[in-house]
């Protein structure tokens, strides 16, 4: 709270959230970005291990006051169960990108060798395009694509960056940045009760 | 609830008893039916509304369940209006009901205006079939998508089943936490749907967060060092009104009560210094520029509290206690945020206050104090003085918006909390008048004062039917008419040279008078201030709800102000001689230097 009015470069900051699998959950999260001017780079989606529920992580874009009132005002959709600021631990992050790259009896071998380099995996061969598919942090897909652009990229897509905070935050304690324990341990979910309990237990007056 | 002595005809019976669930053959349950006996669950004994197609069915089952009393409003934005106004008076959810498409449209003003002042409120809309949803039907408008950025959150029931249980987790959400508007749209084949399941019995409201005890040590440290404190408290303190009375009078800390929180401290006391802000008062807005410690309670620096932000209580660290976390730190920079309940958090900083001596302080606010200018010549000041000093303490007034509701804020004394409803954030013209229908509805027993301009008055003036039809008699309307959109005007008059726009209303203006009467509402006029005392008597003591015209000059400003851009301590603190030809020059360099600076 204390560097909330600190002038600051915008760069991107990493969060997560928890949210109910509800209709119209992601409109409500995209639209209350966009009515409040909040900048979002990336955002992916994807089922939890609990039925019912799915986890966003969000690359926004701003100073660090844009980004704690992104989050406090994400807290107070209804369906949002919870909030993962990854500014506060140690985390690991991954995207997935494909990238279909020309290549040319000339280029062939060096473009793979270059992607050999990435541990990129080949996962469609013609002869006219290889198509590659490279997982790692933001700086080492940002140096493939710049690697492979002089041969010619023919079209990309990224998941865009999942993130966890590290389980080992547990053991290391200078991986957490915050003054109380570790979130890594926490059970994501011990506050959500499934609908049909909530349903039940309701007393008829009539 | 007794079944009688089994001796008596149920026509007897039901003359001499009011029915309950149990006396009614109610037939086999359906969604609509289990809507309503959710909502009689939860003792919300007034719905108001406006039946239309596609909500047909609840309106059928409303029949079954006579303890729900339904108000028919003449216009959705009415209903909900009402549905605010009961809210705000007694704290307790208010619950409106309209029909798909532009019924559900018809209540987006209301819900935003909701949404801004943090009415709890719970909306039910019918929609198309769920077979027809999505296909452009009649009368069909996606009004959870419309609602979603205006709502604290909505609903489509697409499950029979699901009913009940939703509309119990709508009103916890509109009542928990900072409380807010709640939309339910109901398919009407769901409404039809034959239901076997529980009707949902209320939630419990969940506890609200306690505040850190290491943030109240730090803001009594604070407390303690400041030579010139002031407490600040919003819309979020009228429930933390006796806490916050008792703090300030332990640590003998002067009170500013924002345009939401009038009557969160007693007017009576020498402690309280008025509201701050665009049009706040000459005491408030300078103690906020001096104050080196300034406590603000339920709040969140609205934009026309605190003026240009940079120049807000720029000497002060500033505590925040606040339930929405998103709010503090928001808009002004905060020293000490306290995030929890309002009650809990004033308990625990008036545990071992002592009293502060500043006479200093204290003498520097009696002068500011004494600058406040009291209305004595003939104009829509003195018009609104007149009738809101026949306040009792137990009177609701209701403002619409414009001049007159600076005026009445100004000029109005409250010693408790919700006895003062008005569109704050909104600022919804035509708010007014039906927000007091729903007041005083609320409350049968005190007299609902409404003052309104001419121009929003008529924005639904419809509503003097629903006066008519419930036989409601004790909403008092106050029209001041001044012929013009005043606060516009005045606007245009300041920043635009007098350039008045689409503002004048004198010539199409219905005689306000007969217009009342049409609808059997008795009307009363005066027109100048040796009248207007009688007039005032005459048009309180009429045994029926009355309308009062109260026509006034045309061009009267009101003042303090605190031009746009500017910061509080630039405030202007009295209307400037109207012939002073140069005033706009004046006033718009006052703003231009503002901005600059």
């Amino acid at each position: 709270m204390s560097d909330y009015t600190m002038t600051e470069q915008p760069k991107d900051h990493l969060v997560s959230a928890l949210v109910r699998d509800e209709p119209r959950v992601l409109t409500r999260i995209t639209a209350l970005f966009g009515r409040r001017g909040y900048n979002i780079r990336s955002l992916s989606v994807g089922a939890t291990e609990h039925p019912g529920l799915s986890r966003m992580t969000f690359v926004v874009t701003g100073d660090r006051g844009v980004v704690e009132q992104a989050m406090r005002q994400l807290e107070k959709l209804h369906d949002v169960v919870r909030i993962i600021d990854h500014s506060l631990e140690k985390f690991v992050d991954r995207e997935l990108v494909l990238v279909k790259v020309a290549i040319s009896p000339d280029s062939r071998v060096e473009v793979r060798q270059i992607a050999e380099d990435f541990r990129s995996r080949i996962v469609d061969v013609g002869r006219h395009a290889l198509t590659f598919e490279v997982t790692g942090d933001e700086g080492k897909i940002t140096a493939f694509i710049e690697q492979m652009r002089p041969f010619g990229i023919l079209e990309t897509m990224r998941t865009g960056r999942i993130a966890l905070t590290r389980g080992s935050n547990a053991d290391i304690p200078s991986h957490v940045y915050h003054d109380g324990e570790t979130e890594t341990l926490r059970p994501a979910v011990e506050s959500v009760e499934p609908r049909e309990e909530r349903a039940r237990d309701v007393p008829n007056l009539f | 609830m007794t079944q009688g002595s089994g001796q008596d005809t149920e026509q007897q019976h039901m003359e001499q008893q009011p029915l309950t669930g149990h006396e009614l053959d109610r037939g086999s349950m359906t969604g609509a039916k289990a809507l309503w006996a959710t909502l009689a669950n939860h003792g919300i004994s007034t719905v108001f509304g406006y039946p239309g197609g596609a909500i047909m069915p609840v309106y059928d089952a409303l029949t079954f369940y006579p303890e729900v009393r339904h108000v028919l409003a003449r216009h959705e934005q009415g209903a909900i209006h009402a549905a605010e106004g009961w809210a705000k008076a007694t704290g307790e959810i208010g619950v409106c009901i309209a029909t798909s498409g532009p019924g559900a449209t018809n209540l987006v003003t209301g819900l935003a205006d909701a949404m801004l002042d943090s009415v709890p409120l719970l909306a039910i809309t019918g929609n198309v079939a769920r077979h027809l949803m999505g296909t452009d039907a009649f009368q069909e408008a996606d009004i959870t998508g419309i609602t979603l950025p205006i709502t604290k959150h909505n609903y489509v029931v697409r499950d029979v089943e699901e009913l009940p249980r939703v509309i119990a987790e709508a009103i916890r959400i509109a009542r928990s936490g900072r409380p807010g508007p709640v939309l339910v749209d109901i398919p009407k084949d769901v409404q039809l749907a034959a239901y076997a399941g529980e009707v949902a019995y209320p939630h419990a409201r969940p506890e609200h967060p306690a505040p850190k005890p290491e943030a109240i040590a730090r803001a009594k440290e604070l407390l303690l060092a400041a030579k010139k404190p002031v407490i600040m408290a919003g819309g979020g303190s009228l429930d933390a009104s006796a806490e916050i009375t008792a703090l300030a009078r332990a640590w003998d800390i002067p009170v500013i009560t924002t345009l939401m929180g009038l009557g969160a401290f007693p007017s009576s006391d020498p402690l309280w210094l008025g509201m701050p802000g665009m049009h706040g008062s000459v005491a408030a807005n300078r103690a906020i520029s001096e104050a080196d410690v300034l406590l603000g309670i339920g709040l969140r620096f609205d934009d026309r509290v605190t003026g240009r932000v940079n120049g807000f209580a720029p000497n002060a660290a500033i505590i925040h206690v606040e339930l929405d976390a998103a709010e503090i730190g928001k808009i002004v920079r905060v020293g000490v945020p306290v995030r929890g309940d309002a009650v809990v958090a004033a308990k625990m900083l008036t545990e071992s206050a002592q009293k502060l001596d500043l006479p200093e302080w204290r003498a520097q606010i009696e002068e500011w104090k004494s600058r406040t200018v009291t209305p004595t010549e003939w104009g829509a000041g003195f018009a609104v003085k007149s009738v809101v000093d026949r306040l009792r303490p137990d009177d609701i007034l209701s403002s619409d918006v414009g001049q007159h509701q600076m005026l009445a804020a100004q000029l109005a004394r409250f010693e408790k909390p919700r006895r003062w409803i008005n569109s704050g954030g909104l600022g919804t013209m035509g708010f007014g008048f039906p927000a007091a229908i729903g007041a005083g509805m609320a409350e049968p027993g005190v007299t609902s004062i409404v003052i309104a301009g001419d121009g929003g008055f008529q924005m639904t003036l419809q509503e003097l039917a629903t006066l008519k039809m419930y036989d409601i008699r004790n909403v008092k309307i106050c029209i001041i008419n001044n012929s013009y959109l005043g606060m516009v005007r005045q606007w245009q008059e300041l920043f635009h040279e007098k350039r008045y726009s689409e503002v004048w209303l004198g010539d199409s203006n219905p005689d306000f008078v007969k217009l009342a009467e049409a609808y059997d509402v008795p009307g009363y006029r005066a027109s100048n201030a040796e009248e207007l005392s009688g007039v005032i008597d005459a048009w309180l003591a009429d045994p029926k709800s009355a309308l009062l015209e109260i026509v006034v000059p045309h061009e009267h400003g009101v003042f303090p102000m605190v031009p746009a851009g500017a910061a509080l301590y630039e405030m202007i603190e009295t209307e400037p001689p109207r012939k002073q030809p140069d005033l706009s020059a004046e006033m718009k360099a006052a703003a231009e230097e503002a901005k600059n600076a």
